[in-house]
């Protein structure tokens, strides 16, 4: 006797809670590899999933087991030339000689790394493991522009679509049954008076009687079956409400500096810096939208090929981009509706004139409306003006404006865990 | 066979895809078969499985739910990696050892790997299960998938009450011992002990734990000097997790129903282990006449049979022992050739097989094979029927590997001089007793630090690999006092010693 089952549709994923530990407790190797890809990576597949590399001594399972040493006799198959007493030197390293290797290779000695991938997600997790943006708190309920339909229990009105056919039925049923107990109930003890009587029919007069329960029976059970087999307070309906929920929506703006003193090489670097902010952003928000604002002496709004890939040269206005940050969030993007966040590089030169009026139009026009304003210097060379206006503009909004120097390509990833780490007091 | 019988029926299918109608109607035939062979089995419950699931099976030691612990969720990681990337194929099916047995189809498998499948797992694995002594003495094939899903919640409520990483902790220390979670040389007692003697068994438990000698620390008065030279375990345990189980002074309650719940699936595999060569033999040789029997009445196709044989030879395939594909000796080989040599041997003997196996020759070969399946494990096995024939046909030889000497030596091949020696060597490599060192529970120093000593008694001289260490520290952590282990000579004399803390540290203090 045999049962075939189908198991195919069963949950699947049966095993990621093991998975899950197995990764828990490699973390530490694990994140040291993320850090690795992020560093080597070229900027295109920054976000896929990754390989990882674990020492198999790090790994393996201590068991009790038998050493090299002392007398072991093993049986082979195949033999071609030997006859017994030969002897011949004991092969080196195993491969493919044959006597004492079969052992040797399943005690984990000169065994590989162990290597496995995770996936895009896992890799995210890890590479942002314990930072988170800051002040997302702010945009709680406070303005909520947008509501989402949730489920919210049933109710007996409502409209034909929406209608719960199993629900409505049961109510149907439950009412039938209570509205029909009493006749049902009589119809039981009827039919058992007419059992007892049917024994014996030849007395003409519990004849009468049985005709008599008959009818009666045969009214009620009409009566039963004439109720409704639906009716209209059965029906019940799925309710749903409007709830506010906070603004998903984010948008970044990516502010650099285009002068003929920024390189490829910074600005590679600086958009490696973007990148990760925008990774960053679109595992919090569900709608992310891109400002590219680059500037020399004039501002202006690009799109992302131009953004990272024309050259210009000029002298250098900081306070025009952060001008026309301003007017875009003014225009485009409320405050009360969107997320904003500024992630602005430059490699610190600014016009000597110039510094000041940044640090004004920071004050006034953009922090004020911003989740978090990000600014990365990427040089080599010492502190400029700019960077000693920011130093005050950090001191005013300590919990909004970041700022770190970012020296070459291995700083990027550590100094943006710096700038979101989690828990800023003060920042950076 | 014979394959010259007129063929009476028409095929059951022709192409090569599979469905549940056709699954059921092989498995009809094929359970025809078998039960005219006299294959006993329980009752098949086959499930057809993706891919992925398959990897989830492997990755839980083969059972259908198991406990969570890291070390699965590495198993399959590595599995899937592998199987990936193309470095490995998946098992066609898992079967298990259980009332009714289970059996796992791959969706990917063809109608003919399914047929294939549903006779080496459904009755060759299976019969084995229910009819070989070691499976009817040590497991219970009815209680174990009750057991395992009394183990995960019984694990899952310890890791929301005591905290996961505690458990885990106390996981991994119990699979580094899981190898001495089992009674090798005591026979256990029934399984199917009725319910007043695990009551019984219970009480006594339960006086055991809290009669606990570690403790009893009360002075006797006049106690004689002699006394402190009690040995405590009395005879040297072997089973090293049930010693911890009833000893280990510091567990809690808990932690002491963990390791029994390590100590009994450990159990539960034990006759695997034993019997691979056996077990694999057995479902080969049943797939293979099975199968066979459905060609002879018509039932399959010729398409079928090619297939089935590329199949087959491909699996009962042992590569020479210089090929790269070399990795030990294939049980499926060995266990195939020796079933149908004990076959041949009954049917159409030599004259060597006549002085061999006088008892053997001649006798009805069903009767043979059935009462070799049902008395033997591996050891036993090649120790009572390993025939000159077959060691001329796989043309076996022994290297001695001495460390002493600076060269390997051939110290038997396949001639009259080699026969006995190569089916002792052979055996004594299946003797799981010489493949895992012998480790027992010496002795507890109840008077003194309650410091535990292992003896590793030696098998050929040959010393533990360098994990000993790491062991003893998950030792350690079980017993909450010092673990000494001895490696002893056969003559007595202590040749290394490991200790957890390390001695050195010790000195110092």
């Amino acid at each position: 006797m045999s049962y075939i089952i189908d198991r195919r549709l069963n949950a699947k994923k049966k095993s990621t809670v093991n998975r899950q530990r197995f990764l828990r407790r490699y973390r530490k190797h694990i994140k040291r590899a993320v850090e690795e890809a992020v560093n080597q990576r070229s900027i295109r597949d920054i976000d896929q999933g990754g390989q990882v590399t674990i020492p198999s001594r790090d790994i393996s399972e201590p068991v009790f087991h038998h050493g090299d040493g002392g007398q072991r006799k093993r049986v082979y198959p195949g033999n071609k030339e030997f006859v017994e007493g030969d002897e011949f030197r004991r092969p080196q390293g195993g491969g493919g000689g044959g006597a004492g290797k079969g052992k040797a290779s399943n005690q984990g000695e000169g065994m590989d790394d162990f290597t496995f991938n995770i996936n895009q997600d896992e890799f995210l997790d890890f590479l942002f493991e314990g930072l988170e943006l800051p002040y997302m708190v702010k945009k709680k309920l406070r303005d909520a522009t947008q509501f989402e339909t949730r489920r919210a229990g049933f109710t007996s009105s409502g409209s034909p679509e929406k209608l719960h056919i199993v629900r409505s039925l049961r109510a149907a049923h439950a009412r039938r049954i209570a509205l029909s107990g009493s006749d049902r109930k009589r119809i039981r003890e009827l039919k058992k008076e007419l059992w007892s009587l049917e024994d014996n029919m030849t007395d003409p007069e519990t004849k009468a009687r049985c005709d008599a329960l008959r009818a009666e029976i045969e009214d009620l059970e009409k009566k039963v079956r004439r109720m409704p087999f639906i009716d209209d307070f059965d029906l019940k309906f799925n309710n749903l409400v409007r709830i506010p929920v906070p603004s998903s929506k984010a948008v970044m703006f990516c502010v650099m500096d285009v002068s003929g003193s920024m390189t490829q090489a910074i600005k590679d670097m600086a958009k490696r810096f973007f990148l990760l902010l925008y990774l960053f952003l679109t595992r919090n928000y569900k709608q992310i939208e891109v400002v590219f604002i680059r500037h020399h002496t004039h501002a202006k709004e690009v799109d992302e090929e131009e953004f990272f890939y024309s050259r210009e040269t000029g002298g250098t206005i900081v306070s025009s981009a952060l001008t026309l940050t301003g007017d875009v969030i003014r225009d485009r993007y409320p405050a009360g509706d969107w997320n904003i966040y500024v992630a602005q590089a430059s490699d610190g030169d600014n016009w000597d004139g110039d510094s000041d009026s940044c640090r004004q139009i920071l004050i006034n026009r953009v922090l004020p409306h911003v989740q978090y304003y990000a600014y990365v210097e990427i040089t080599t060379g010492p502190h400029q003006n700019l960077w000693l206006e920011y130093e005050r503009v950090r001191e005013a909004f300590p919990e909004t404006f970041a700022m770190h120097q970012i020296e070459e390509a291995s700083d990027i990833y550590p100094v943006f865990r710096k700038l979101f780490a989690r828990k800023m007091e003060g920042a950076a | 066979m014979s394959a010259t019988k007129k063929k009476q029926k028409q095929p059951l299918s022709t192409g090569s895809e599979w469905t549940f109608e056709l699954i059921e109607a092989y498995d009809r035939e094929i359970g025809r078969l078998a039960g005219e062979f006299g294959l006993d089995t329980y009752p098949n419950q086959i499930e057809v499985i993706t891919s992925e699931q398959m990897m989830d099976a492997y990755s839980s030691v083969g059972m259908p739910l198991n406990y969570n612990h890291w070390s699965f969720g590495k198993q399959f990681v590595e599995t899937e990696q592998r199987y990936k990337r193309g470095q490995m194929g998946l098992a066609y099916e898992i079967v298990i050892n259980s009332d009714p047995c289970i059996a796992y189809l791959m969706e990917e498998n063809t109608m003919t790997m399914q047929a294939l499948v549903i006779a080496h797992a459904c009755y060759g694995h299976n019969s084995f299960f229910k009819g070989n002594y070691l499976f009817q003495t040590w497991t219970d094939a009815t209680a174990i998938i009750d057991y395992l899903l009394f183990a995960k919640k019984y694990i899952t409520d310890c890791e929301e009450r005591y905290g996961s990483e505690n458990v885990e902790e106390l996981l991994d220390s119990c699979h580094a011992l899981m190898n001495y979670g089992v009674n090798r040389y005591k026979r256990p007692k029934p399984i199917t002990a009725d319910e007043e003697r695990k009551r019984q068994q219970a009480r006594e438990e339960y006086i055991q734990r809290h009669l606990n000698e570690l403790w009893n620390t009360i002075p006797h008065k006049d106690a004689p000097e002699a006394a402190q030279e009690i040995h405590f375990p009395k005879e040297p345990e072997e089973n090293i997790l049930y010693f911890i189980e009833k000893n280990a002074p510091l567990l809690e309650p808990w932690q002491r129903e963990v390791v029994r719940i390590v100590r009994k699936v450990s159990q539960y595999f034990y006759p695997q282990k034993q019997t691979q060569v056996m077990n694999e033999g057995w479902a080969c040789f049943w797939h293979y006449n099975l199968l066979h029997g459905l060609y002879d009445e018509g039932l399959v196709t010729d398409g079928f049979m090619m297939e089935f044989l590329h199949s087959h030879s491909s699996v009962v395939y042992q590569p020479p022992f210089d090929s790269p594909y070399f990795s030990g000796i294939n049980p499926y080989t060995l266990g195939y050739n020796m079933m149908q040599d004990i076959r041949r041997i009954c049917e159409r003997p030599t004259d060597e097989d006549r002085e061999w196996f006088p008892e053997l020759a001649g006798t009805p070969w069903l009767e043979a094979m059935h009462y070799a399946m049902h008395n033997y494990k591996d050891e036993s096995f090649i120790q009572q029927y390993l025939s000159p024939t077959l060691i001329r046909e796989l043309k076996l030889f022994t290297i001695m590997d001495d460390a002493e000497s600076p060269t390997l030596k051939v110290s038997a091949i396949h001639n009259e001089t080699g026969y006995r020696r190569i089916r002792e060597d052979l055996s004594a490599q299946y003797n799981l007793g010489n493949r895992e060192p012998n480790i027992q529970v010496y002795n507890v120093n109840v008077r003194g630090d309650r410091s535990l000593t292992l003896r590793h008694y030696m098998y050929n001289n040959q010393p533990l690999g360098e994990s000993a260490d790491e062991v003893l520290k998950h030792l350690h952590r079980l017993w909450g006092f010092d673990v000494h282990l001895e490696s002893v000579k056969p003559d007595g004399t202590v040749c290394a010693q490991h200790h957890c803390p390390p001695r050195e540290v010790l000195e110092t203090l």
